[in-house]
């Protein structure tokens, strides 16, 4: 439990700015706006980690979705200029509202009625027990990320490669 | 005036079905990447939420995993839109609908 009116008006306000943003993504008919909007709930996000005293985590969400995510989602859509900039939904939208409000229901039944294991005193994360952690008990999992990330980004740029490279490669 | 486990769990419940309601329903490949980056926010939210207000053996497992979860989302992120635009170079569209190579 986090005390206060000052933390309980943040947490308000900061509901309400990620919701309407998720919204906003359903709701804008432009695909540039609604990353705009998504880049406002990452930013909520990023708030609500403030809140739950995780500064380093909150500096990361924004430096890593609002500064290169989101650019890339930009990035992608300038570079597929043909493709239509709409943001509608296919027909699938109707069953996929079914799906997600039961599951929407099965969750905040869940939340209510399980009886949490809550802590009195909240437990508070420093960066550099982050980083000691991340570097000894997880170690194995942390090399094992970094080798993912280097093979998903070798990938992605032989994956986007112009034909027109690749034939003057092959000549070569 | 306070803030419980319950309303940081709600939120975060709110926001993955909103993130699933797109993933699921949007027409542009982008779009529907930005249902999953939603979704992935959402799990990270609870993460941190239990992590922080709850008793445990192992609380730093939370922020850790949270920090696990950031870094495949980014890798996600690039292939498939690497795969947005390398599927645009030869069919001039990404929307999902008309994508149907593999269909029966």
């Amino acid at each position: 439990m986090i005390e206060g009116t000052g933390p309980a008006l943040a947490f308000w306000g900061l509901s309400a700015l990620t919701l309407v943003s998720a919204g906003g993504v359903i709701v804008s008919r432009n695909l540039f706006h609604a990353v705009l909007f998504l880049v406002l709930a990452f930013i909520g996000i990023a708030g609500f980690f403030l809140l739950l005293s995780a500064e380093f985590l909150a500096m990361a969400q924004i430096v890593i979705y609002v500064g290169a995510i989101a650019v890339l989602m930009l990035y992608a859509i300038v570079l597929t200029p043909r493709a239509g900039r709409d943001n509608r939904e296919t027909w699938m939208a109707v069953p996929a509202l079914f799906v997600a409000v039961g599951l929407a229901a099965v969750l905040l039944f869940a939340i209510h009625d399980t009886d949490w294991a809550k802590s009195a005193r909240a437990y508070v994360l420093s960066a550099g027990e982050l980083g000691r952690e991340l570097l000894g008990t997880w170690v194995l999992p942390f090399q094992l990320a970094s080798v993912l990330l280097t093979a998903a980004l070798v990938g992605a740029v032989m994956l986007v490669r112009s034909p027109e490279e690749e034939r003057k490669e092959e000549e070569e | 005036m306070s803030v419980t486990l319950e309303h940081f769990l709600t939120v975060s419940a709110l926001l993955f079905t909103l993130g699933l309601f797109i993933a699921l329903s949007k027409r542009n490949a982008v779009g529907v990447l930005m249902g999953v980056e939603l979704m992935l926010n959402a799990s990270n939210l609870a993460l941190l939420a239990f992590a922080r207000l709850t008793e445990g053996p192992a609380q730093i497992a939370g922020p850790v995993f949270v920090v696990f979860v950031i870094t495949v989302a980014a890798a996600e992120v690039a292939v498939a839109l690497a795969l947005a635009v390398s599927v645009y170079r030869v069919r001039e569209t990404i929307d999902v609908d008309r994508i149907t190579l593999l269909r029966m």
